[in-house]
C-alpha cells in the first residue's frame, strides 16, 4: 500500500520537475526531440535508481555509524560521480547496443541535480532501503514522463511563429509553467 | 580597477549573466525563488562558493593533473559547500531551513563547476575570484528580482513589505508554475532589452 | 610553474592530497561549528517555548522528558514552572499527514490541558496556502483561533469534517495535518498524567481532567469512526 502511494505521488503530485525542481538542466537541455528525451529518460532511470540504492547504503552502513553525517554531501557527490563513469565502462563492455542509446547522455548525469537531489531527499524522508529504491524509480519515471511531454510539445512549438525576444528558451518555460499549472491538477489525490 | 578587472566582473553580471545569457543552474533559480529574501540567501550563498572555489582552483590548477581535473575540482566544490552548510546552520539557521535541499545541490550547479573549467582552470587567482564576483552577483540579482517578482505578484509584498493587499494577489506566481511563467518572460525582457534581439 | 603530467603517480598523489586538506578542512570546521549549530538549535527551541508557555523561571530544555504518544511514539515535553509549580507545558509534536509530508509544532497546553498558544516549527507547506497556519489558528475571527480550546471539551478537528475549527482556506489537508499534531501533543499530554497518577497512586491532579481526558478519547474514537477514517480508507481504496 505505501509503495504505491510513494509510487503515484513521486510521479504525479510531486513530479521532481514540476513541482520538486530538481534536474532542471536537462530538462530544458535535452528536449528538443521526443527520440533524445528517451534516451535520456532511460538512462536517468537507471542511474537514479542505482546511486540512490548505493547512496543509502554508505549512509546507513558507514556515515550514520561513523557520525560522520557532515561529509554526506561530498561523499555522495563522489560516489555518483564514480558510479557514473562505472556504469560507463560497464555498459560498454556488457551491453555496446544499451551504451550507443544512453552513451552520451551519461556524462550529463553527474551534473543532474535529480540524482544528488532524490539521494539525499531519501535519508531526510527517512524511508527504508525498499521504500527510497521506489521512490527513485518512481521518480525516475515522472521525469521521463516530464520531459517526453515536453519533448511533445517542442517539436510542436518549432512550427509556430514566435516573437523573436521569446524564441527558445522563454517559450520553453512558459510551456513548463503551463505543464506544471496542469500537475497541479493532481495534488491531494494522495 | 584596470579595465580588464571591470570587464571581468561586469561579464557576469550583465554579458553573460548565468540566469539571463548562460541559463545555467535553473534548479535553484526556479526552487528557491518563492520570496525575494530566499532568492537573495541563494544567490549569497551560491556567490561564496563560486569565489572561493575559484580562488582555490586557480590558485591549485598546476598541481592537479589534467586527467583528474573534473574529480579534484568537485571535492574541492564539495568542500565549500559542506563548509557552508555547517556554517549557515550555526548562524542563520532558519535560512538554511528554508532554503533546504538546494544548499547541498550547489555541489551540482552547472555554473560552479562551469566556471571552475572554463574560467579558474586558465586564469589566474585575482581575476578568478573577480569572475566567481560576477558570476555570483549576477546570479544573486537574477535570483532576488525573480523572487521579489513572485512575491509581488502573488501575494503583494516585496521583502515581506506590503505592496498591495494580499487578496489581490495570484497564487499560482508563489507556487511552481509561477518560477516557470516568471522566469520565462524575465529572459524574453533580457533578450528584447538588453541584449536588443 | 610547470603543469604536472597525467601520469598515475601524480594523479593520485595529487587527488590524494587534495581530499586529505578537503577532509582537514571539514573535520576542523566541523568541531569549530559544533557547539554553535547546538546553541542555535537549543535556542530555538527555548524561543518556541516562551512564545507558547505563559510564564516560566525554571529551564525547561534541561528539564525536558518523553511522554508516549497514542501510537506508540514519543515526543519531547518541555515543562515550565513558576517557583516549583508547573505553570504550562511545551511539547514538541508532529504529523506525518501534511501536504508536503512532516510538519513540527509546539504546542503549549496549560496544566489542565486546554491550549495556550502554539508556534509552527517546521513544516513544507505551500507557501501562500498552507504555510498560513502559524497565523491562522490564532486569528479571533469566526471560529478559527484554537487558542484556549481545550481539546476535551470541544472538537479538536475542521468544521468540514463536523469539528469546532474553520479550515484555512483551500488549504484543507493542511489544516487537518496541523490539527493532528495539536491532538496528538494533547492525546500524549493527558495520557502521561494518567501513568504518572497511577504511579504516584493517587496524587494531587484534579480529577478534572482525567474524567475530561477518558470521556475525549471516547468522543475521539466515536467522531473518528464516523467521521475521519471512512474518507481516509475511501481515499485508499481508490488508489
Amino acid at each position: 500500500m505505501i509503495y504505491i502511494t510513494i509510487f503515484i505521488a513521486a510521479i504525479f503530485v510531486n513530479n521532481i520537475v514540476f513541482s520538486q525542481f530538481l534536474g532542471i538542466c536537462p530538462f530544458l537541455g535535452v528536449s528538443k526531440k521526443i527520440e533524445t528525451a528517451l534516451g535520456m529518460a532511460g538512462a536517468v532511470a537507471f542511474v537514479l535508481t542505482l546511486a540512490t540504492i548505493v547512496t543509502w547504503l554508505i549512509q546507513h552502513y558507514l556515515l550514520q555509524p561513523l557520525g560522520l553525517n557532515f561529509l554526506q554531501t561530498i561523499t555522495f557527490i563522489l560516489v555518483i560521480a564514480a558510479l557514473v563513469q562505472l556504469v560507463e565502462i560497464v555498459l560498454k563492455k556488457v551491453s555496446p547496443s544499451l551504451y550507443q542509446a544512453l552513451g552520451v547522455f551519461l556524462p550529463l548525469i553527474t551534473t543532474n541535480c535529480a540524482i544528488l537531489g532524490v539521494a539525499i531527499l531519501v535519508i531526510q524522508k527517512e524511508y527504508n532501503l525498499l521504500e527510497s529504491t521506489v521512490f527513485a524509480f518512481s521518480t525516475a519515471i515522472g521525469f521521463g514522463l516530464a520531459l517526453i511531454l515536453f519533448a511533445g510539445i517542442r517539436e510542436q512549438l518549432s512550427y509556430m511563429k514566435i516573437p523573436k525576444a521569446m524564441e527558445g528558451m522563454p517559450i520553453a518555460l512558459v510551456v513548463a509553467g503551463l505543464l506544471s499549472l496542469a500537475f497541479m491538477g493532481f495534488t491531494g489525490i494522495v | 580597477m584596470s579595465n580588464r578587472s571591470t570587464a571581468v566582473l561586469m561579464n557576469g553580471i550583465i554579458k553573460e549573466n548565468p540566469t539571463f545569457v548562460l541559463l545555467l543552474g535553473m534548479c535553484p533559480t526556479l526552487g528557491t525563488t518563492s520570496s525575494a529574501v530566499n532568492g537573495l540567501g541563494m544567490g549569497l550563498a551560491t556567490l561564496f562558493v563560486l569565489v572561493s572555489s575559484n580562488m582555490v582552483i586557480s590558485a591549485v590548477k598546476n598541481l592537479i593533473p589534467d586527467k583528474v581535473r573534473i574529480p579534484g575540482f568537485i571535492v574541492i566544490i564539495a568542500t565549500f559547500v559542506t563548509l557552508l552548510e555547517l556554517l549557515m546552520k550555526a548562524y542563520v539557521p532558519s535560512l538554511y531551513e528554508s532554503l533546504g535541499l538546494f544548499i547541498p545541490l550547489i555541489v551540482v550547479n552547472c555554473i560552479v563547476l562551469a566556471r571552475a573549467e572554463s574560467f579558474a582552470s586558465k586564469n589566474n587567482v585575482f581575476s578568478s575570484m573577480l569572475d566567481g564576483l560576477g558570476m555570483g552577483l549576477g546570479f544573486t540579482i537574477a535570483l532576488t528580482l525573480l523572487g521579489a517578482l513572485r512575491e509581488l505578484l502573488g501575494s503583494g509584498k516585496v521583502f515581506g513589505l506590503n505592496i498591495f493587499p494580499e487578496q489581490y494577489g495570484v497564487l499560482a506566481f508563489v507556487l511552481a508554475p509561477g518560477a516557470f511563467i516568471v522566469l520565462g518572460y524575465l529572459i524574453a525582457l533580457f533578450n528584447r532589452y538588453i541584449k536588443k534581439a | 610553474m610547470q603543469k604536472l603530467d597525467s601520469t598515475f603517480k601524480n594523479m593520485v598523489l595529487s587527488l590524494g592530497g587534495v581530499t586529505l586538506i578537503a577532509a582537514a578542512a571539514l573535520g576542523t570546521v566541523y568541531s569549530l561549528t559544533l557547539d554553535p549549530i547546538a546553541q542555535a538549535d537549543v535556542a530555538r527551541q527555548e524561543a518556541a517555548i516562551k512564545a507558547v508557555v505563559p510564564s516560566f523561571d525554571n529551564a525547561p530544555v534541561a528539564e525536558q522528558y518523553r511522554i508516549v504518544t497514542p501510537e506508540g511514539d514519543s515526543l519531547i515535553c518541555f515543562p515550565g514552572k513558576v517557583g516549583g509549580k508547573l505553570s504550562g507545558v511545551a511539547i514538541q509534536s508532529y504529523t506525518k499527514k501534511g501536504f508536503n509530508g512532516v510538519i513540527d509544532v509546539m504546542v503549549g497546553l496549560s496544566p489542565d490541558g486546554s491550549i495556550v498558544d502554539y508556534s509552527v516549527l517546521k513544516h513544507a507547506e505551500t507557501p501562500g496556502l498552507g504555510s498560513k497556519m502559524q497565523e491562522w489558528f490564532r486569528m479571533d475571527k469566526n471560529r478559527q483561533s484554537i487558542l484556549g480550546f481545550n481539546p476535551g471539551e470541544h472538537k479538536l478537528w475542521v468544521s468540514k469534517d463536523g469539528g469546532d475549527v474553520d479550515a484555512i482556506t483551500a488549504a484543507t489537508i493542511s489544516s487537518r495535518a496541523f490539527l493532528d499534531a495539536v491532538d496528538r501533543a494533547y492525546r500524549s499530554y493527558m495520557a502521561s498524567l494518567d501513568v504518572n497518577i497511577d504511579a504516584r497512586t493517587g496524587a494531587t491532579a484534579s480529577t478534572d481532567s482525567i474524567a475530561a481526558s477518558k470521556e475525549y478519547e471516547v468522543d475521539a474514537k466515536s467522531a473518528a469512526t464516523i467521521e475521519y477514517q471512512p474518507s481516509e480508507k475511501e481515499e485508499a481504496t481508490h488508489e
